[in-house]
């Protein structure tokens, strides 16, 4: 980044906040600080005087140092080479800084995102000649990004014009210009394999589309109970502890998107050391290619500056769209936005801006509203389809949903993971909690599920969370009367809804056959479950005992199914179910026996 | 250094003291002051701008004489000096000696504040440590690097548990003994007594060093002395190359002694009327725990944070759960019932659980036979909520049995000595025997080979 002319001096430090005079700044803009060269933006302004925030610890800075204006607002770069990569909350690459600065993160540490000395093949797109109108977005060549990943090189979003040149196919860096164009203006431009965006302004598309097909993330309470359309937003509020970092890492390993961004914003350095130590090894189960190919990570540890969390979050959402652009279903996965609204309120405190809810500040609904805003399946700039699906974790303090930033998120989200600290205590994970949670998405889910795997899923989903909602009912009338008070079917129902929740609804991340289920996998399982539950209710309706079913060791089976077959066990399945039929047919022929033997 | 001695001060305000016509002051600077008598306080600049400094002072302005006083800046942040002498060493908040003995001499020099390690710097924790405490290397182990808290309350074991942990932690196969952190914020001189004869019967006296800020000490302090404490423990760490324990008592009277300040400061309160930030500040301290790549030692912690009002959704253990790798609670149920170490498994937790235990780690078994603990205690607690509702008597054979289970898990596996130090193995033999009072198609947790390995039924 450069320096402009511009230059001030330094007036006040209050932690990451600086008061700073400066003439002609803009607001918006990016500064250096002082003699160490902090990075950060100025967030007001006032005749001369801008406050600035600084995404670096402000410890040593003293009044009187000079600040340079750097011309742009924040902005990432976007090209060949993010995927696999980890980037801070202002997209400085970590690996990179830690050659540089050692184990700890030094300061005024100005690197470009993306790897200058990589060379990647572009092959130039056929069919785009020399003297063609170029429009905004326009698809001009590509590059081998990954194995799996073909980066397509797009005009950028705001310019167009007549091609003059354009490179052939070879070995390019990425400051190697691959063409030039003339805008109508008559200005020239360099094409690059690279572009920059402003993180702040959300990339333009031309129209919104609807979502189509669910997000499969092979987790059976989300596919299966609450799922979530590609380009849907989401959020997965939940005490700490209770599994949403857990769960938003396995939506990571197996969810079929083609691109996985994962934001750390503002939690534990542990766990984005886990993602970048296990997604190398690990495969996906649709490509067959190893996971970090497809997954690109920022991370603004609960330790790094606080200012630097409040952009992280715009950093992975731009990334986001610029795939999404090139025609990518892409999930952005953001734990916590929590600590970034944490961030916002911090910097409004230290504005002296009047606190509304809990500190926060008025606008902070308006800034959740238009984060979430860039999630959609969308029509691109040039006609093909691309979304961001947008998953957030969201961490209320005491696990109190009501408190502001888990109440305003409900509003705008569409499906809804509730965890609950209970499920979670009782070592039930996911600790999903199926009653508060929602999915505005069954609907259109159902026409794909129904159409790949079977026409009875809506009515088996169904059917289980009536069973689930009976359990509770029946269960506050065993706590005030006891299990004596209930009749044989309603104990058999209690049976039902524990089998869904051990052999359906639990499911360990941990585990290495159940960790992810195929869709056929999901639905055998409930089906399974559902069934030997239909079928021993007319067995107990001919008066057969709650006991003797549950006693059955074929029981057991049924309980263990989800980790002794892997989805791609899916007979077995099919045969266990054989089993199940076989012996209740049995009990029902030696029940008549024996009826006809007493009459 | 400056040698440059301001006489300007305007104001004192509990432990804030503004300077005016100090033009040119760094934030975060470190600051001496001398006042009527010539004594020595300490302070840190919190905020500066070209008209005035504004110094947070550790030892508080009481008694200070606005016209005769005199401050002094270091132009450098609080710093401490490093050496291996510090082991077996007494220190108060800001490094200072404590023990009577001569300041610390040496070339290394680090300033307190750190900053964050690059996440690209870490290597995952993996190592299980055993305590010898079955609730915890069961259920809840723990590993070299993590941060894992003991959520405690008022007049429960939370020192007696500490010190155990203390004596008793190594890892299975290697000699290699712990060097101790210890850091004491606003604790009783009782308790500070307890740990330094627990140490000193140990005979580990020389393999630790002791940062000490009393109740009656100054408050402020307390914000200081973590970070000097675990600047020491990196230092230990990552330029000696040992493993080392850090054990924080108390995080409470830290976040109490930040409140305090922030309210000074006119900061916006939050919850509670601690500030916004104290969640930042916490994870500043608590996320110095870790492995870094190539380096040989590491940092694990064990803080202490009693929950005021027994109340797990107060903010500081509430943010404190949200930063560090799980959390051990204590119950004052079980503490009342006789059961030591008091340890309700239900809300503890240890993240880093999953990559330190079974086949390589511990036992083969291991990550299940935990799994299944605790579903048959989540269903023990159920049935006996329900026996409490409908008494015993009125419960199902199989209810019963439940019941049966959960008093001897209470009992015999979270129950144990305070000086019994059970072997990984033995914890996990005991967790079977308990096990065991169920029949095989009732543990569906673990794998049928492990119910033929270890099932104590006589089939
Ligand atoms: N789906 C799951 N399968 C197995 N264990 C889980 C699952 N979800 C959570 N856990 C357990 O709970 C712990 C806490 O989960 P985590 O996602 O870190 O919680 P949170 O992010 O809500 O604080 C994990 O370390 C793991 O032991
Ligand atoms: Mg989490």
């Amino acid at each position: 980044m450069s320096e402009t002319d511009n230059q001030g001096t330094i007036r006040e430090i209050n932690g990451p906040i600086l008061t700073i005079q400066l003439p002609g700044i803009r607001n918006g803009e990016q500064v250096k600080i002082g003699n160490l060269g902090l990075y950060g933006e100025v967030i007001a302004l006032k005749g001369e005087i801008a406050l600035v925030q600084s995404y670096e610890s402000t410890e040593g800075v003293k009044p009187g140092e000079q600040v340079f204006g750097l011309g742009k607002p924040l902005s990432v770069e976007l090209g060949p080479g993010l995927l696999g990569s980890i980037f801070d909350g202002v997209q400085r690459p970590l690996d990179k800084v830690f050659l540089e600065s050692g184990d700890h993160i030094g300061r005024g540490i100005n690197l470009p995102a993306l790897n200058r000395e990589r060379t990647w093949h572009f092959v130039p797109e056929p069919g785009v000649a020399i003297g063609a109108m170029l429009s905004p977005g326009q698809l001009i060549g590509r590059v081998q990004e990954t194995a799996i990943i073909e980066h397509r090189i797009m005009v950028p979003p705001n310019q167009s014009g007549e091609l003059l040149e354009l490179a052939p196919e070879g070995d390019y860096q990425l400051d190697d210009p691959i063409g030039r164009m003339q805008s109508a203006d008559g200005k020239p431009h360099k094409l690059m394999l690279y572009q920059h965006w402003p993180v702040r302004s959300p990339r333009p598309y031309r129209r919104r589309d609807h979502g189509l097909s669910p997000l499969i993330t092979g987790q059976r309470i989300l596919d299966t109970f609450f799922p979530l359309l590609k380009g849907g937003k989401s959020a997965i509020p939940g005490p700490f502890g209770a599994g949403k970092t857990v769960l938003q890492q396995q939506i990571a390993r197996w969810s079929n998107a083609d691109i996985v961004i994962y934001v750390g914003c503002g939690e534990r350095g542990n766990e984005l050391v886990d993602v970048l130590e296990t997604f190398p090894q690990l495969q996906d189960p649709y490509s067959g290619h190893k996971l970090m190919e497809r997954t690109l990570l920022v991370a603004n540890t609960s330790n790094m500056p606080v200012v630097a969390r409040e952009a992280s979050i715009y950093v992975g959402i731009t990334m986001a769209e610029y795939y999404r652009d090139q025609g990518y279903d892409v999930v952005m996965l953001a734990d916590s936005t929590s600590r970034w609204a944490e961030a916002l309120r911090e910097v409004s405190g230290r504005l002296g801006q009047m606190p509304v809810e809990d500190g926060y500040p008025a606008y902070l609904s308006s800034r959740l509203a238009a984060f979430y805003e860039r999630a959609g399946r969308v029509e691109t700039q040039t006609g093909a389809k691309g979304s961001v699906t947008l998953i957030g974790a969201v961490s209320p303090p005491g696990g109190d949903f009501s408190e502001p930033v888990t109440a305003h998120t409900k509003e705008i989200i569409q499906t809804f993971w509730a965890l609950s600290k209970e499920l979670a205590d009782a070592r039930h994970y996911p600790s999903i909690d199926w009653v508060g949670s929602f999915s505005e998405h069954v609907i259109t889910a159902a026409q794909w599920w129904h159409q790949e795997i079977s026409p009875d899923w809506a009515h088996r989903r169904k059917q289980a969370l009536g069973l689930l909602a009976r359990d509770a009912e029946l269960s506050r009338i065993v706590n005030l009367v006891g299990p004596e008070a209930l009749s044989s079917a309603q104990r058999w129902e209690l049976e039902g809804a524990a089998m869904i929740k051990e052999g359906v609804l639990q499911q360990s991340a941990l585990d290495p056959v159940d960790t992810f289920a195929s869709p056929e996998k999901q639905f055998l399982l409930l089906d399974m479950v559902l069934m030997i539950f239909d079928r021993g209710s007319e067995l107990i309706e001919l008066g057969i005992s709650v006991q003797e079913l549950t006693d059955l060791p074929l029981m057991a089976k049924a309980r263990r199914a989800k980790q002794t077959f892997s989805s791609d066990q899916c007979d077995k399945i099919r045969l266990l179910m054989e089993e199940f039929k076989q012996a209740f047919s049995k009990i029902r022929l030696e029940y008549a026996k024996f009826k006809e033997h007493t009459q | 250094m400056s040698a440059k001695e301001y006489r300007t001060v305007s104001s004192a305000q509990g432990s804030l003291l503004i300077v005016e016509q100090a033009p040119q002051v760094a934030f975060g600077d470190q600051v001496i002051i001398r006042d009527h008598l010539n004594n020595k306080r300490h302070g840190q600049v919190i905020r500066t701008s070209e008209r005035e400094a504004l110094i947070q002072v550790f030892e508080g302005t009481g008694d200070l004489d606005l016209e005769n006083t005199w401050v002094r800046f270091l132009d450098q942040s609080l710093e401490i000096n490093l050496s291996p002498e510090i082991l077996g060493r007494i220190f108060n908040g800001i490094g200072t000696p404590k023990d009577g003995r001569p300041p610390i001499l040496s070339n290394v020099r680090r300033n307190v504040n750190g900053s964050a390690i690059n996440p690209a710097a870490r290597t995952y924790p993996r190592e299980f440590i055993q305590t010898g405490i079955s609730s915890i290397d069961g259920l809840n182990s723990l590993v070299r690097g993590q941060k894992l808290p003991i959520f405690s309350a008022s007049g429960l074991p939370h020192n007696r548990l500490a010190a155990q942990i203390v004596r008793q932690a190594k890892l299975v196969d290697e000699e290699s003994s712990f060097s101790i952190v210890f850091a004491a914020m606003g604790v009783s001189y009782a308790d500070a007594r307890f740990f330094q004869e627990e140490f000193a019967d140990s005979g580990v006296l020389g393999n630790v060093v002791m940062y000490i800020n009393l109740a009656d000490d100054p408050p402020v302090e307390r914000l200081a002395l973590p970070r000097v404490a675990l600047t020491a423990a990196e230092y230990l760490a990552f330029d000696l190359d040992r493993h080392v324990l850090v054990v924080l008592t108390d995080m409470t009277n830290y976040a109490e002694a930040l409140r305090e300040v922030a309210t000074a400061k006119g900061d916006v309160p939050s919850r509670k009327g601690y500030p916004g930030y104290l969640y930042s500040d916490l994870a500043e301290i608590y996320e110095r725990s870790g492995r870094i790549k190539d380096r040989h030692g590491s940092v694990t912690m064990v803080p202490v944070v009693t929950m005021p009002s027994d109340d797990i959704t107060h903010p500081i253990p509430d943010l404190t759960g949200y930063i560090t790798e799980g959390q051990i609670v204590l119950s004052r149920e079980l503490h009342n019932q006789g059961v030591y170490p008091p340890v309700h498994i239900s809300p503890s937790l240890s993240r880093l659980m999953k990559d330190g235990i079974g086949k390589d780690d511990t036992r083969e078994d291991h990550p299940r036979v935990a799994n299944q603990l605790y579903a048959m205690y989540a269903k023990a607690m159920e049935t006996r909520n329900l026996a409490a509702i409908i008494g015993a008597e009125e419960l199902s054979e199989r209810d019963r049995r439940y019941l049966k289970f959960a008093e001897a898990f209470d009992s015999q596996f979270v129950g144990q000595g305070e000086d019994e130090d059970r072997s990984i193995i033995e914890t996990l033999n005991l967790a079977w025997e308990l096990l065991s009072m169920f029949p095989k198609d009732m543990l569906t947790r673990v794998q049928e080979a492990d119910l033929a390995k270890y099932h104590r039924s006589a089939d």
